[in-house]
């Protein structure tokens, strides 16, 4: 029982998916979908000032070769335009409700 | 099976008397109605303000606060938009290269017509702001058209405004289709929420006027362009309603549209027209 303990943790540890650094390949994946999701928004008219600084911070840092940092920004870029675009379609009606009748 | 039809029959009448009645306070409610939009609007700020007179509400926030007023009273002994007067008054009459003037592109030549200023043109299908009369003038006779959001549009705009003080607000929306849509699309875009900051022109300017923005005095938005274009401490400089426009987006977090975009032309025709009555007061001055 003692013995098979640690042997059991060591199975479940080298299972377990390792985290790993992200590469240029996951960033540029990351990045063409927050652009395509940031040129929607624009196309709605609805783009978001920090969508554009966050998209262009993951440039930069892909730029300088960190592509952990560039990866983390082009995600956050992507979850800024789709929240911009959500705000834009639930405005097409939602605007009604702040009218002066 | 007589019982059975007579209760279906029964039960059609009155759904279709239901919706007899239903649907026109439907399609009522989603007429475009500018007059009753622009009393409705005027109201909305009379109740919540008793104390303030009407007029007053084109002075921003000086309406709102009196120690402000006493302090903006003051400055204008000496308004910080003198230059920018100066400055219009020469431009306006200075001729272009072809000998042509200003005066010559606008009625009465150009001199205390603001009030009328945004029109529906029924040619184009579309509104034509003061700004972009001006520009279309001097395009017209061989000039390149100017910055929306710099000092010599608000220059020109301020000696024009300055020529109809006191004239109230005159806009007309003619019997267009195209013009109660541009009217509505105007009305659409100053209530919509925008930005990260999830907000549209209403929040700060209908929800907030008098309160504080951090250091600022929100200004209501019943005249607000009467006033325009304004001194602004903040700028250390003078602002068009072009700038106006994109400076509140970007505050919101929005990427702003380009100067005269059709919705800011809209914009503009819906704030002015539902501050028809009010006098102009531009150009202005504010902190």
């Amino acid at each position: 029982m003692k013995r098979s303990l640690p042997l059991a943790m060591l199975l479940a540890l080298s299972l377990a998916p390792a985290a790993r650094a992200a590469n240029e390949a996951d960033y540029k994946a990351a990045y063409a979908t927050a652009e395509a999701a940031s040129k929607e928004a624009a196309g709605l008219r609805n783009q978001w000032t920090t969508t554009v600084a966050t998209l262009a911070a993951a440039r930069k840092a892909a730029d300088g070769g960190d592509f952990d940092r560039a990866t983390a920004s082009a995600r956050e870029a992507e979850a800024l335009a789709k929240a911009s675009i959500f705000q834009a379609t639930t405005e097409k009606d939602a605007w009604k409700a702040m009218e002066i009748r | 099976m007589k019982t059975r039809s007579a209760l279906l029959l029964g039960s059609l009448s009155a759904a279709l008397a239901a919706f007899a009645l239903t649907s026109p306070r439907v399609i009522a409610a989603d007429k475009v109605d500018p007059v009753a939009d622009a009393k409705a609007f005027q109201n909305f700020f009379f109740q919540k303000f008793p104390e303030v007179k009407h007029e007053d509400f084109v002075n921003g926030p000086y309406s709102m606060n009196a120690d402000m007023k006493r302090q903006w009273q003051e400055k204008e002994e000496f308004p910080p938009y003198e230059f920018a007067l100066d400055a219009g008054k020469e431009m306006f009459a200075t001729p272009f290269k072809n000998g042509k003037t200003y005066a010559d592109c606008f009625p009465n030549g150009g001199v205390g017509i603001r009030q009328n200023y945004p029109y529906f043109d029924e040619k184009e299908g579309k509104v034509v702001t003061l700004e972009l009369a001006l520009n279309r003038c001097r395009e017209a006779n061989g000039e390149q058209p100017y910055s929306y959001v710099k000092d010599e549009m608000a220059s020109l705009t301020a000696y024009m405004a300055f020529t109809s003080r006191g004239k109230p607000m005159e806009i007309r929306i003619p019997d267009d289709p195209r013009a109660l849509a541009a009217f509505e699309n105007g009305k659409r875009y100053f209530y919509t929420r925008r930005g990260q900051m999830n907000f549209s022109c209403a929040s700060c300017h209908v929800q907030s006027p008098g309160e504080r923005i951090r250091a600022e005095v929100l200004a209501p938005a019943l005249g607000i362009l009467n006033a325009m274009p304004i001194y602004r401490s903040e700028w250390s400089g003078m602002g068009t309603i072009s700038r106006r426009f994109v400076t509140c987006n970007s505050q919101t977090r929005a990427v702003p549209l380009e100067p005269q975009s059709d919705e800011y032309r809209d914009v503009e025709y819906f704030l002015s027209y539902v501050a028809n009555g009010l006098p102009i007061s531009g150009p202005g001055a504010r902190p």
